[in-house]
């Protein structure tokens, strides 16, 4: 690892100021940072921690459920709050990574990121979730903007996600056998901004919607209601793992099983 | 550089180090506690498990500053001053949970952390799905298991398991 100049700013107004240089990177759990920077395929000036900030922390009041951006995994999952109001989120940290990663991994790091292959960005967009950041609110359809690519501009800081209870939501994926990052994994939900359907692992530009899917299932919310609508493989990965065909045909088992799981 | 303070196995510790230290660095390089080991260091293998304020999480993806004020259990932390091992080690000993012994300190961590979250009862397939983040390259997983199993009851104070086969 190369090494850099590490600063743990005690306000998100600090933070934000080191964090407009484009030397510098956000620390938030650092299960793909630290990786990244062990593997020398970055090389920032400056390492800022996020965690003295107070991101921490969930809140459901008003239909809404407000994860703080520094919140980790094992703590959605084991929410007894999320587990009531949104039990599709919970159970889709529980499954991230591996415990020790669930430990230390957290919402707004997952975010930020983009992973092509994380799970997050599926509850995000298929929730219809609102980005809450240090200067603005930004909805998920025009937040992620392609692989590893977001709307955050720099200096930006995401503080929290903001989700809307659904009436019915489920998270089924495909984890690739060795990595556990999904192949595929499918969010379905139907809830105030009604029925969205949102893929991840699949995609070559990471996490987008499947409208055909999304019209079925608002016609009828069932899993014989995506029988014969065929997903294209154009533009999905094809890898040692799988080809696009493949993905393609995962993407609608995965589907389908998401809204059995969903009721 | 900086300076990091913290509580290692019950006792105060303190150490300068790079900001690019890693926790498992600082544990093995400058605290002398060799017990952790550095598998993949890719994150992936889990041999390097240690507990931070009660976490099981991985000391080669963690930053030593990151570190700073925790209270931090190694595998040399767990058994008594006297000796008396840890039921984990003990149950370990008990079902042969091991070959060649380098995931072991790892796989002991995990598997405390995992029956300790696990008040209510712990099934053979939440303990094999437990042990997802740690690596075992002799595949001596089944004994794993059943150390783990072994362990549970003596852990939450329900008398000593079966005796080993």
């Amino acid at each position: 690892m190369y090494d850099f100049a590490y600063q743990k700013p005690a306000s998100i107004a600090d933070a934000a100021k080191l964090l407009a240089d484009p030397e510098a990177k956000a620390l938030a759990g650092g299960m793909t940072l630290i990786p990244v920077l062990k593997q020398r395929l970055n090389k920032p000036a400056t390492v800022v921690d996020l965690s003295k900030l107070g991101l921490a922390g969930i809140t459901v009041s008003g239909g809404m459920v407000a994860i703080g951006a520094m919140t980790t995994h094992v703590t959605v999952a084991r929410s007894a709050e999320v587990k009531k109001a949104i039990p599709a989120l919970a159970s889709l940290a529980a499954n991230i990574g591996d415990r020790a990663v669930r430990y230390r991994g957290t919402i707004g790091g997952s975010l930020a990121n983009n992973d092509p292959t994380a799970d997050y960005p599926a509850a995000v967009l298929a929730l219809g979730a609102t980005i809450k950041t240090n200067r603005r609110s930004i909805d998920a359809d025009s937040y992620f903007q392609g692989m590893f690519a977001t709307a955050l501009e720099p200096g930006e800081i995401i503080t929290a996600v903001e989700f809307p209870v659904p009436e019915k939501a489920a998270y089924v994926k495909f984890p690739n056998p060795a990595s556990r990052y999904a192949m595929v994994g499918v969010f379905v939900a139907k809830g105030p901004k009604g029925v969205r359907v949102a893929v991840t692992g699949a995609g070559q530009n990471g996490v987008h919607r499947h409208t055909a899917f999304e019209q079925a299932l608002t016609k009828s919310w069932s899993a014989a209601a995506l029988d014969g609508i065929a997903t294209p493989s154009a533009g999905l990965n094809s890898d040692i793992h799988g080809s696009a065909e493949y993905r393609a045909h995962l993407v609608g088992v995965m589907a389908k099983r998401a809204v059995a799981a969903a009721g | 550089m900086p300076q990091v303070s913290l509580t290692v196995n019950g006792k105060p510790a303190s150490a300068e180090v790079e900001a690019r230290t890693l926790l498992v660095e600082l544990l093995r390089e400058k605290l002398g506690l060799t017990g952790t080991h550095v598998g993949c260091d890719t994150s992936q293998c889990g041999a390097c498990v240690v507990h931070v304020d009660g976490m099981a999480v991985k000391s080669c993806t963690m930053l030593a500053v990151q570190a700073d004020g925790a209270k931090v259990t190694t595998i040399e932390g767990l058994a008594a001053a006297d000796g008396t091992l840890h039921p984990m080690q003990e149950m370990f000993r008990e079902h042969h949970a091991l070959q060649c012994g380098f995931c072991t300190p790892g796989m002991v961590m995990t598997a405390i952390d995992l029956v300790a979250t696990h008040p209510d009862g712990l099934t053979e397939e939440q303990i094999r799905h437990g042990l997802e983040g740690n690596l075992c390259r002799c595949t001596g997983y089944h004994n794993i298991v059943k150390a783990i199993a072994a362990a549970w009851p003596l852990m939450h104070g329900k008398g000593m398991p079966a005796a080993a086969e």
